[in-house]
């Protein structure tokens, strides 16, 4: 049996290619702003521990990694953060006073604590590698000890799966308890909810003329931007432009009188 | 012995009434009364039934019982909840349902004009399903239940017009007093429990000769405790007199004629433990002599017609006490005078409300007078009740008095005489007492101004009360003759010797009439021939004065219990406030000190949260990293 | 290259996540963070299976997936919920225990 304690040639090559990679994407996922782009880093980091699993004689954990994790389940989280789109939670400042100090303080302590806990650990025995009980093949070892020693908790895992699908069925359906107002009702609500301003309806997006995408706001006849005259994701996410440069300051408003 | 699944439906039907009565609230207002009166007469219809079952059956298997439930069963402590019938109760059941049907009749009408009728039906419905129990349980712990019901009836019913804030006062003293005597009873029954391991009246039977006297006397004297409080007995009589507030058909039933007399009952049950316990059993007798003076004295001072009668009610039961306390020999004519006691007393109440009926609630007997001509029905019924309870042959009162004295007299040495003498002096007193109602009321000249309208009470009021002066008039001689009762009774009771003849039974009733024809005369010529004054007299003597205040019972409890009492409490309040409360808020200040700084730790924020579970975790690290270093 | 290196990994890749759950607002990212967190568990899982030589560790980390996925599915249910009620992804509204 091959010693395995030290690792040769294109397994060390590959670790030390991928581990940096996987920790400054996962150092990523806490330090870029949108929750897109963590999500992203999330699918990486992911992606090269199914690597990892595979160098390790996983074959069978790697492949699941890549399907259920990366394939199916970032999905999920993409489609949510469709679903809840952008808000101001995206802001990396801090609003609890002190909490980020003490976070990473508590982290940098229990990081570095267990990992000098590892320096310090011996192992006990030889490591032994997975040749012997690969022989039959990965799955197949797996099923064996699956369908044999483990089906108790297989079954008991297989049931908390059904449950948790049923359960999330029930949270996410929505039942309505007021009936949906009608366009009238809507129409009515506006003109007797307080001022007549919004009875209207918002103002719509863009500079007269000079400039009507959706990103610009409307500026008032005091010259400032309306701030509800563009939808609240594209401002959570910094994309408004600032309208005060298509105000028509230069342009000659005298008017000329004529007979 | 016979079971008989027919003795439930005697405590079901007014049980039902009760609640029925109670949980129908007004919807039954219009007929509740009709109901509850039918359903005492169907209790007393199955009580009729019940006996003519037990006289065809032969003396050994005379009593019957029925097992309803189980109702305790821990370790060797089993208790079911099972009725017993037998020659003792069905006396009672039939006083029970019949006297207190008639009452009900008589409640129609003298309750009609009362909003609160239906209320009032459904506790004497009440009263008679807890009074059937308590003579029904084969058990202490099963008389106990119907012990405690009738003193809840009894309650409820004095405070009937709690509206008046006297006679609230009235009832809760009433529970109250009654509450001591029920402590004895409850101490009677785990002595019996601690010392022979039952609580079943056969099992204390049987257990009664082998349990050390000391035991039987602790018991005795507990139950005892328990029919003083119960029976309004010196020393827990202060009760009786204000019990009158209730509503006179109350006074009747539940405070002349029934509940009193449950501690006679008690005492005459229980005869297995007083035979075996002859100090308990003095005791007995002591103290119905007292009370039944104490009576008898504070009945000749009271010039409110219903006091008067409580009083008077307080002394006849003396009499059955002290009768129960002469052992086997006095069994049998104490349960006999309760009987026509039963009878001509509630009769007597029942005037007594008939008087007041028509005198609009009237109770000053000073201000009645030559009311005979008025109601005449109420003269005639309440004149053989009177005639019953002075002992005059051959009315109830004769016989049954008549033998308790012989039996006292006879019961040999100094005692005898001391107890057969009260007895006699206590006669006399009685037709003192009695005759001065009786003039006061109907024969005096009238002293009432002429606002009043007296006029007889309607049929339905007069009814019962005839038919109560009947039983009056005959009780005592059916009862008595060739001593039936006795002979009904004796399966019952201990065997006894035959006793010694202190005086022979015809000189006994002659010594008895003399002292009642003294009695009458006294109070003939104190009363009928000499003027009543209309406003009670302050000029009269120091004894005099203190009857008229129940010979002091209220200020002796008040001196010796309440004020001591409330020393007690207003020491114990300052411990409480200073010592215990002073520790509790100490205790809920650290807690709440502890407390208002830990709660800045709880934000609300699932990250603050998250954070400490990562120190937590940090900690735990550092933990295995210290151990292993 | 010595075998501990994964543990050491696993043992910064969870640390990573640990303060991503402290530090990060959004509900979402803060949920990515604890599948880091079950992902750095899953590689010491395997690690070790590999150094025991027995496929124990793997069958664990297998079913570890499989709660994890209930975990996401149910996760992700509510946050749906709350931001449904609240019109907000922030743990940080979540915030009514306190009171």
């Amino acid at each position: 049996m091959e010693p395995l304690l030290t690792i040769q040639g294109p397994e060390a090559m590959l670790f030390w290619v991928l581990a940096p990679l996987s920790v400054i994407a996962a150092l990523g996922m806490l330090l870029v702003k949108k929750a897109v782009h963590s999500a992203l880093l999330l699918a990486w980091v992911m992606i090269t521990e199914a690597i990892f699993y595979i160098a390790q004689d996983a074959l069978f954990l790697g492949i699941v990694q890549i399907i259920v994790y990366t394939g199916a389940v970032m999905m999920l989280f993409l489609f949510i953060l469709m679903l809840v789109g952008v808000d101001s939670s995206d802001s990396l400042s801090e609003t609890i006073t002190g909490l980020r100090p003490i976070a990473i303080t508590a982290a940098l302590g229990f990081g570095g604590l267990l990992v000098s806990l590892l320096g310090r650990a011996t192992l006990g025995r030889e490591p032994v590698g997975l040749t012997v009980a690969n022989a039959p093949g990965n799955v197949q070892g797996l099923a064996v000890l699956l369908f044999s020693k483990y089906v108790w908790p297989f079954e008991v895992v297989s049931a908390l799966l059904i449950t948790a699908a049923i359960g999330a069925m029930v949270l996410a359906h929505h039942q309505r308890t007021n009936i949906r107002p009608t366009q009238r009702e809507q129409a009515v609500n506006r003109f007797r909810s307080g001022s007549l301003a919004g009875a209207a309806g918002l103002p719509g997006p863009g500079v007269f003329a000079r400039h009507n995408a959706v990103d610009v706001p409307a500026l008032l006849p005091d010259g400032t931007p309306a701030p509800s005259s563009i939808s609240a994701t594209l401002k959570a996410r910094g994309d408004v432009i600032d309208s005060g440069q298509f105000q028509l300051d230069n342009v000659d408003t005298t008017v000329k009188e004529e007979k | 012995m016979v079971t008989n699944s027919g003795l439930v439906y005697l405590i079901a039907l007014p049980l039902f009434g009760a609640l029925s009565l109670l949980l129908l609230g007004r919807r039954a207002d219009k007929w509740g009364h009709l109901l509850a009166t039918a359903l005492s007469a169907g209790s007393f219809a199955v009580g009729l039934f019940q006996l003519s079952e037990m006289l065809g059956r032969a003396t050994e298997s005379r009593p019957v019982t029925q097992k309803l439930f189980t109702w305790i069963s821990v370790g060797s402590f089993n208790v079911d909840a099972s009725l017993l019938l037998d020659q003792l109760s069905i006396c009672f059941v039939l006083l029970i349902t019949g006297v207190g049907t008639l009452i009900h009749i008589y409640s129609i009408s003298y309750m009609s004009d009362d909003p609160d009728r239906r209320r009032f039906f459904a506790f004497l419905n009440l009263f008679i399903a807890a009074m059937l129990l308590l003579v029904l349980g084969d058990s202490y712990l099963n008389l106990y239940v119907g012990w405690e019901g009738v003193g809840l009836a009894s309650y409820l019913l004095i405070g009937f017009w709690n509206q008046k804030a006297a006679y609230a006062t009235a009832s809760k003293k009433a529970f109250i007093m009654n509450r001591i005597g029920d402590m004895g009873l409850s101490f009677a029954i785990m002595i019996a429990f601690a010392s022979l391991g039952t609580v079943s009246f056969s099992g204390v039977k049987e257990n009664a000769h082998s349990a050390s006297e000391a035991t039987m006397t602790a018991i005795g004297i507990m139950l005892l405790v328990a029919a003083v409080g119960k029976s309004a007995q010196f020393p827990l009589q202060a009760w009786l007199g204000d019990a009158m507030a209730g509503p006179t058909p109350v006074s009747a039933l539940i405070h002349a004629a029934t509940m009193v007399t449950a501690g006679v009952y008690l005492i005459v049950r229980s005869n297995f433990v007083f035979d075996a316990a002859p100090t308990a059993q003095l005791l007995v007798a002591i103290i119905g002599a007292i009370t039944l003076m104490f009576g008898a004295l504070v009945g000749t001072a009271k010039d409110d017609i219903k006091k008067a009668l409580a009083a008077s009610t307080m002394s006849q039961i003396g009499y059955m006490i002290l009768g129960a306390g002469l052992g086997p020999a006095g069994y049998a004519f104490a349960i006999m005078h309760l009987l026509t006691h039963g009878f001509f007393k509630a009769g007597m109440f029942l005037g007594a409300g008939s008087v007041m009926h028509g005198m609009n609630d009237e109770v000053n007997m000073r201000k009645y007078g030559a009311l005979r001509k008025f109601m005449p029905i109420t003269f005639i019924t309440f004149g053989l009740g009177y005639l019953a309870i002075i002992g005059v042959p051959p009315f109830a009162g004769f016989y049954s008095k008549d033998m308790l004295i012989e039996t006292a007299l006879n019961a040999g040495g100094v005692k005898g005489i001391l107890l057969g003498g009260t007895a006699l002096l206590g006669a006399g007193i009685t037709a003192f007492y009695m005759t001065r109602v009786m003039i006061l009321t109907f024969t005096s000249p009238k002293r009432w101004d002429d606002n009043q309208h007296p006029h007889e009470s309607p049929i339905l009021m007069w009814a019962p009360m005839a038919i109560l002066a009947i039983g009056s008039v005959s009780s005592g001689f059916l009862l008595s003759r060739g001593d039936a009762l006795k002979h009904w009774l004796e399966p019952l009771f201990e065997e006894h010797g035959e006793h010694t003849e202190l005086l022979p039974p015809i000189v006994v009733s002659g010594l008895a009439l003399t002292m009642v024809a003294i009695g009458v005369a006294l109070a003939v010529v104190k009363y009928q021939l000499s003027e009543v004054e209309a406003v009670a007299p302050e000029n009269v003597t120091e004894f005099t004065q203190i009857a008229r205040r129940d010979l002091l019972q209220d200020e002796i409890n008040e001196a010796l219990f309440m004020r001591p009492g409330q020393v007690l409490t207003s020491v114990l309040v300052k411990f409480d406030e200073s010592v215990i409360d002073g520790a509790v808020r100490g205790i809920g200040q650290i807690a709440m000190g502890s407390g208002s700084s830990l709660r800045r730790t709880q934000t609300g924020f699932v990250r603050s949260y998250a954070m400490l579970i990562l120190i937590g975790a940090a900690a735990l690290i550092a933990a295995i990293w210290v151990v292993t270093l | 290259m010595n075998i501990d290196n994964y543990l050491y990994l696993s043992a910064l890749l969870f640390t990573i996540g640990a303060v991503g759950v402290v530090v990060r607002r959004n509900a979402i990212v803060v949920f990515m963070c604890v599948e880091l967190m079950l992902n750095a568990a899953n590689l010491t899982l395997v690690t070790f299976s590999r150094i025991n030589g027995t496929l124990d560790g793997q069958v664990v980390a297998f079913f570890t997936m499989v709660v994890a996925a209930c975990e996401v599915v149910v996760g992700l249910a509510i946050i749906v919920t709350i931001y449904r009620s609240r019109r907000s992804a922030s743990i940080d509204d979540a915030s009514l225990l306190k009171r």
